[in-house]
């Protein structure tokens, strides 16, 4: 199995990730290595299994639709890099 | 030295008045004073909070009011655990200013029960890793040969209890990531049952796999710790509500009958010869207590790991995704929205959890999603399958918990000989399955260690196999002496 660095740059993209061209030829190289030992999981039939997404058997859990304190609006923000009128502020989105 | 006591020997000390709150938390400090520099196994450090808190102990304790059951002890918590209002970092450059505004359930569960923080410990970032080395800020040193790997994820956490900088603390187990620093540090590592520790405010890798675990001296500290922290959680929706029982109860040295399987694919390949040598001298001494061994066979125990490289990397491809450098962590220059998020993911992230990322994000795209992400669902099914026909017959799966003791620093350079270092402990997270890391003797002076898997929920059969095994194991009891090519010294 083999991905080169076009792919990897492809899919750094899907995922919002800048990789310089070194990384992609780097990561290229190292994930067709894993890749073709993941492949390793062809070996075995899995015609007639079904997947386990999660282990526990418990399905929907649910609570009373009520409503709880939240997290106060300043206490959320605190981390923020760049506020602004008590919003997340980032770069303009609509030319 | 106050600091080599075990949390049960520390706990009863202070409830019986002989040592102040105040006195063991500056011993602790002062051993941290001593070691740290040679183990970094801290990332932050809380000294003014946890001897203000030692303060407000001592002081009820003084006028008889109430206090936890394990008030006044010392411990840590590893670096994925939010603690409010005490910096949070997974070990990466994009949280490394993060303080989180609550705390973690399991944090707030030890703050009631009287335990002090004395700070956060190191990791590999995201906890992505099996050697701390891919933490984004230094590799902590195993304290029994300080040239060599603690282990990973949690590396810290298991360095700093056997350092007996701390009386216990917490990590988290995605594939072994408890279990195989304990292995590595002569410590006890406890992974219990997925949805048996709330994981509310541990910062997700795998969400199917996390597991919030203990690192301890003994294994009587390991239930007391149990007895704190397995409480159902209505804030993780995967927290089970199952009644958590007294598991100090299960330490009374029984196994007579007990049946022991021994899965023989844990024992071929790769494995140490002295390292398989400790673990059948660890199945004589519960075979002369009246248990019963058995050879059988997991036969998808080989396709673990490659499963859980599709399944965790994908998880965590989308996990990760909210680490966009607008709400909170490390923000990169840019001009755009859409340059924001990729340049600070860019330059926040380190190698390899980019990798992941990458990889993750690959194996759920429509073209390959069938071909990897579904595939590895359904060889997950095969590995829990082949644990549910063991446990029909069996009580519990003994197996090592490594194949080989701690490696040095920078010794591992390929991607799967790395990965590789999970294979006898990741079966059981895909499984959910409980397992515990029980010291079993030495290898050219590292720790071994020894795992005993258990039925869901049977964290108390675990502890109950472990306890009877480390009082009748004839190990002596010994100490890492720290010492290293022109490192520190101990004593």
């Amino acid at each position: 199995m083999k991905i080169d660095k076009k792919d990897v740059a492809r899919i750094a993209g899907l995922a919002m990730l800048k990789l310089s061209e070194a990384e992609a030829e780097q990561y290229a190289e190292e994930l067709s290595v894993v890749l073709s030992y993941i492949k390793k999981l062809d070996h075995i039939d899995t015609k007639d299994i079904l997947p386990t997404a999660h282990i526990l058997s418990q399905q929907n859990v649910f609570r009373e639709d009520e409503t709880h304190q939240c997290l106060p609006r300043e206490e959320a923000l605190a981390n923020a890099p760049e506020t602004e009128d008590g919003m997340f502020r980032v770069p303009r989105v609509i030319e | 030295m106050l600091t080599q006591l075990t949390l049960a020997e520390i706990v009863d000390k202070l409830a019986k008045k002989e040592v102040s709150a105040r006195e063991v938390t500056e011993a602790a400090l002062a051993r941290i004073d001593e070691v740290e520099d040679a183990v970094k196994a801290f990332v932050t450090q809380t000294r003014d909070a946890a001897l203000s808190k030692a303060a407000q102990i001592d002081a009820k304790r003084l006028n008889g009011e109430e206090v936890g059951p394990l008030a006044g002890v010392p411990m840590a918590l590893k670096d994925n655990i939010c603690t409010k209002g005490v910096r949070t970092t997974c070990s990466s450059k994009l949280l490394n200013n993060f303080i989180p505004p609550y705390d973690a359930t399991v944090a707030e569960l030890l703050d009631e029960a009287g335990s002090i923080l004395l700070g956060k410990t190191n990791m590999d970032e995201f906890a992505m890793g099996s050697s701390t080395e891919n933490s984004a800020f230094f590799t902590t040193c195993n304290p029994w040969d300080l040239e060599s790997v603690p282990g990973g994820s949690s590396g810290g956490s298991a360095a700093a209890v056997a350092a007996d900088e701390v009386f216990f603390a917490l990590g988290s187990d995605t594939a072994g990531s408890v279990r195989q620093p304990a292995a590595f540090c002569g410590v006890v590592g406890l992974k219990p049952t997925y949805g048996r520790i709330s994981r509310y405010g541990l910062i997700p890798f795998a969400s199917s796999l996390d597991q919030i675990g203990i690192f301890t001296k003994d294994v009587r500290d390991c239930a007391l710790v149990m007895n704190v922290i397995a409480k159902h959680d209505p804030r993780d929706s995967t927290s089970v509500n199952q009644a958590t029982p007294d598991y100090i109860n299960f330490l009374d040295g029984n196994v007579k009958g007990l049946k022991i399987a021994i899965p023989k694919e844990y024992f071929v390949e790769g494995i140490n010869a002295e390292v398989k040598a400790n673990i059948h001298k660890a199945i004589a001494v519960l075979e002369s207590l009246g248990a019963v061994a058995e050879e059988i066979s997991l036969p998808h125990s080989e396709f673990g790991i490659p499963a859980y490289y599709v399944i965790a990397p994908a998880e965590a491809s989308s996990n990760l995704a909210r680490f966009d450098g607008v709400q909170y962590g490390f923000q990169a220059e840019a001009d755009s929205l859409q340059e924001l998020y990729e340049n600070t993911r860019g330059a926040g992230f380190g190698p390899e959890v980019k990798r992941r990322i990458i990889l993750g994000t690959y194996a759920l795209s429509a073209e390959n999603y069938e071909a990897y992400y579904v595939k590895a669902q359904k060889v997950r099914t095969l590995i829990r399958e082949d644990f549910e026909k063991a446990f029909a017959k069996y009580d519990i799966i003994l197996t090592p918990t490594t194949l080989a003791p701690a490696f040095k620093q920078g010794a591992v350079k390929d991607l799967v000989s790395m990965y590789l270092n999970d294979i006898c402990t990741v079966p059981t997270n895909l499984a959910g399955l409980p397992a515990i890391s029980v010291p079993c003797g030495f290898v050219d002076g590292l720790p071994v260690g020894l795992q005993l898997i258990g039925k869901p929920f049977a964290e108390g059969t675990i502890l109950r196999v472990a306890y009877a095994y480390e009082q009748n194991s004839g190990l002596p009891k010994r100490k890492p002496a720290l010492r290293a090519k022109g490192g520190t010294v101990d004593e």
